[in-house]
């Protein structure tokens, strides 16, 4: 059962990723990329993190796409044509693309991907909950990246008034 | 368990199947007498003009980033609140560092008049 639901929404993830770069309306790309953020939220429930499910929705889904749409309202591109691209871009793109598949290609056939496992196995994470597993390191042993955070998001708002308010005159 | 997200797929297959058998059977069975009031885009509204795809201003963008600021900052708070009482002390001096430098940059864009639309 879970494995049914993981491939459709693999799947559902994987073609809406398809049409972010393939469709040349940038308004379809961003629900495309919608569609990919949901679809994540899904795979994260499977893997028993919920909390990490709802940031996905609330983050991502919510408020990255929101600005990624912002950039979209204010640059106005239209629907790409595809004139204007460089040259040299689609053969450099097609040599590169290839090179990169065989090699994905090679690594993937010849390892084994280890499964990253901690601590925390499903049973577990049932048993304590995944907010408090989450909570529990990361007010403990993560607890100088999550202050560091804080600093993030200040120059984030300083850079934010820096480059869009206009500065007024006194 | 990913099985009490059940109701989740319920609710989407029935939203999806709501909304495509409403389509098809208003396109299929209704009676279809167009005329030019009834073809514009708002029937008894006002006639758009100008294209829809011109460009806004920069100030929805401050909007936008400062709420998703605030929205990470506010995605912090609920494991920190679940854990609160294990933590104790530790976790309010903790999260009072991590508010207290948000604080600067709130104080910071409200004195540069980030606040203001004008």
């Amino acid at each position: 059962m879970d494995l049914i639901v993981f491939y459709l929404f693999a799947t559902l993830a994987v073609i809406a990723a398809l049409g972010v770069v393939a469709l040349r309306n940038p308004v379809h790309a961003a629900l495309c990329l919608a569609v990919v953020f949901i679809s994540l939220a899904a795979l994260y429930v499977l893997l028993s993190a919920p909390f990490v499910a709802a940031a996905q929705v609330m983050i991502y889904a919510g408020a990255i796409l929101i600005l990624f749409v912002f950039v979209i309202m204010l640059l106005s591109p239209g629907v790409d044509q595809g004139a204007g691209a460089l040259k040299w871009q689609r053969p450099l793109a097609a040599v590169f693309g290839l090179a990169l598949a065989v090699e994905l290609i090679l690594v993937l056939a010849s390892a084994v991907l280890p499964a990253a496992r901690g601590q925390y196995t499903p049973e577990r994470l049932a048993q304590i909950g995944d907010v408090q597993a989450i909570g529990a390191l990361l007010f403990t042993d993560f607890l100088l990246p999550f202050e560091i955070t804080s600093l993030l998001l200040l120059v984030a708002m300083v850079g934010v008034i820096v480059l869009a308010k206009k500065r007024v005159r006194s | 368990m990913p099985i009490d997200y059940l109701p989740i797929l319920v609710m989407v297959v029935v939203v999806i199947a709501f909304a495509a058998i409403a389509l098809t059977f208003s396109a299929l069975t209704g009676p279809r007498r167009p005329n030019p009031s009834k073809l514009s885009p708002y029937e008894s509204g006002m006639p758009p003009f100008g294209s829809a795809r011109r460009r806004i201003s920069i100030k929805y963008y401050l909007t936008a980033v400062l709420f998703i600021l605030f929205d990470i900052e506010i995605i912090f708070f609920y494991p920190w609140a679940v854990l609160f009482r294990q933590l104790q002390l530790f976790g309010l001096i903790e999260m009072a560092v991590f508010v207290i430098v948000l604080l600067v940059g709130y104080v910071y864009i409200w004195k540069k008049g980030g606040f203001d639309w004008d």
